[in-house]
């Protein structure tokens, strides 16, 4: 078992294999240290480029799992994981992964905006620092996000919601082509659950593939061309799935 | 009258500037200021005032060893120290220990064994002044080793900006994107190492924690910006370091705790700050 192994300069990436779908699972198996059962057992799954698929299932079913196995921040014990053909990491720039809230630290001395062009940083690597167009859009996604105004607030100072847009403002700051979206909807306002949903619509025509790992269970099949359901770190279909859910 | 009192109080400043000792003690004051700031920085809001204060005792035997070979006492310290910080990075990877467990039993060990080193040598006396600093003793060699420490720090720091302050906030997203959040963690440890050798020559082996620690922590109460923060910390350390050194000069008091006082006085008034502007916001 190996962690996948990048290099942070955007250079030597890999280009998408012609044909290929956006994300591939064959037979993936993730174990975290010391737990008694593995969180993936043997999933598979294909996402087309240009899809929105939501990972539907209880806390600890492997939704989270998926997407961190996918971002390269859980080694994969046993199967393959390919992104537009390529390993994990080949192409590190093509994936933006948001996490849940609770990963970040929201006290530290960041503002909104700064926050927003780490989005950024994977394109430009060492010794580079964020130049005009970059700041550009990261200004871009905040006013795209209604959080213009509050570019310059410490992160801490902002709600859950508008914490979770900041997110989603540096996901897209990144411009990549597979968005990995952990529980973007948990605990947010109104506002910013119609937010998200405009901003996935425009994702799609926009082209990106969106997999979002999700609770909420109304109106999946409004919002997602396809919903993979997961059971105690297996793939589970049909009636089972609607049992399951 | 007043004419009087400003003359007696630039007195105060400039009597002991007659001394080329004092300039060398001045230029060593800002240098480990400026130093222990900007790292400080990063050991208060990463949380790692333990790991800062283990470092600093852990360089005692590195010391003792240089003194009893006749090596340069900073040599000595910069073994330790790195050698210290290299292995809290390496013990806390073991799954089986973790880390505060790591850092417990290796300072621990090796403040023990500069005790007994002290003792085996006889030595104790002529190294109290490591324990508790002595500014006023910094030679000219002492000052281009901590010239070079602030250089490397300060550098490391200035250049490695945007992924040091993202592992600190996001060290997820950092992975994502290919950056190794625990190799730049030892490389931020080793760069502590490098503060506390040029801490401990100020305030001594007990007492670097503070200058580490405090200045940063007054100054994360007054901003919420990482590079104002690093600012004000650097103006806050300068300020103690210097304050304390005069003061220790004039009333004939121990360098080291005068400065660590000075730190603190200015961390309480910094917290009067803050509360102040709480109850006019």
């Amino acid at each position: 078992m190996s962690h996948p192994r990048f290099s942070y300069s955007h250079r030597g990436h890999a280009d998408p294999v012609p044909g290929a779908p956006a994300l591939a699972l064959r037979g993936v198996t993730v174990w975290y240290p010391s737990a008694a059962r593995a969180a993936l057992d043997d999933v598979s799954v294909t996402v087309p480029v240009g899809a929105r698929v939501a990972l539907v299932g209880a806390n600890g079913a492997g939704k989270s799992t998926v997407l961190k196995a996918v971002a390269g921040l859980l080694p994969v014990a046993a199967g393959t994981v390919q992104i537009f053909g390529n390993p994990v990491g080949a192409c590190h720039h093509r994936v933006a992964y948001l996490p849940q809230r609770t990963a970040i630290e929201w006290d530290f001395p960041i503002t909104v905006r700064r926050m927003t062009v780490t989005g950024r940083y994977v394109h430009l690597g060492w010794l580079t620092w964020p130049g005009p167009r970059d700041w550009e859009i990261a200004d871009q996604m905040l006013g795209k996000l209604g959080l213009a105004e509050l570019a310059g607030r410490q992160i801490g100072q902002l709600s859950g919601g508008q914490q979770q847009r900041v997110l989603l403002a540096r996901a897209l700051a990144q411009e990549a082509e597979l968005l990995l979206l952990d529980e973007p909807l948990t605990a947010v306002d109104a506002e910013t659950r119609a937010v998200l949903a405009t901003v996935q619509q425009e994702l799609t025509v926009a082209g990106k593939t969106v997999v979002v790992a999700t609770h909420e269970l109304d109106r999946l099949e409004d919002h997602f061309d396809q919903a993979l359901h997961l059971h105690d770190g297996r793939r589970v279909e049909g009636a089972r799935a609607e049992l399951v859910s | 009258m007043a004419g009087g009192s400003r003359e007696r109080a630039l007195n105060w400043f400039l009597e002991p500037m007659r001394y080329s000792f004092m300039h060398t003690a001045l230029a060593a004051a800002v240098l480990v200021g400026l130093t222990c700031a900007l790292a400080g920085t990063y050991v208060v809001l990463r949380r790692m005032a333990f790991i800062g204060d283990a470092l600093s005792h852990a360089v005692l035997p590195g010391l003792v060893v240089a003194y009893l070979a006749g090596w340069s006492l900073m040599s000595g310290a910069v073994v330790a120290a790195v050698a210290t910080a290299v292995g809290i990075g390496w013990a806390s990877q073991r799954e089986r220990v973790r880390e505060d467990s790591a850092i417990g039993i290796l300072y621990t060990g090796m403040f023990a064994l500069g005790i007994v080193l002290m003792n085996r040598g006889q030595s104790y006396r002529n190294l109290s002044h490591m324990l508790f600093g002595d500014i006023l003793g910094v030679t000219t060699g002492d000052l281009l080793v901590l010239l070079a420490v602030a250089v490397i720090v300060g550098g490391v720091l200035l250049a490695l900006h945007k992924e040091l302050e993202l592992t600190s906030f996001d060290p997820q997203h950092a992975e994502v994107i290919g950056l190794r959040a625990g190799r730049l963690r030892y490389l931020l440890l080793i760069l502590l190492a490098l503060t506390v050798v040029a801490g401990v020559q100020a305030v001594g082996v007990v007492l670097t924690c503070a200058l580490l620690v405090t200045p940063a922590a007054a100054a994360a109460l007054l901003t919420e910006r990482l590079k104002t923060m690093m600012a004000l910390a650097a103006v806050l350390a300068v300020g103690a370091c210097v304050a304390g050194l005069f003061a220790s000069y004039q009333f004939r008091l121990s360098s080291g705790a005068t400065i660590v006082l000075a730190c603190v006085a200015l961390f309480l008034l910094a917290r009067l700050v803050r509360a102040w502007q709480r109850r006019t916001t």
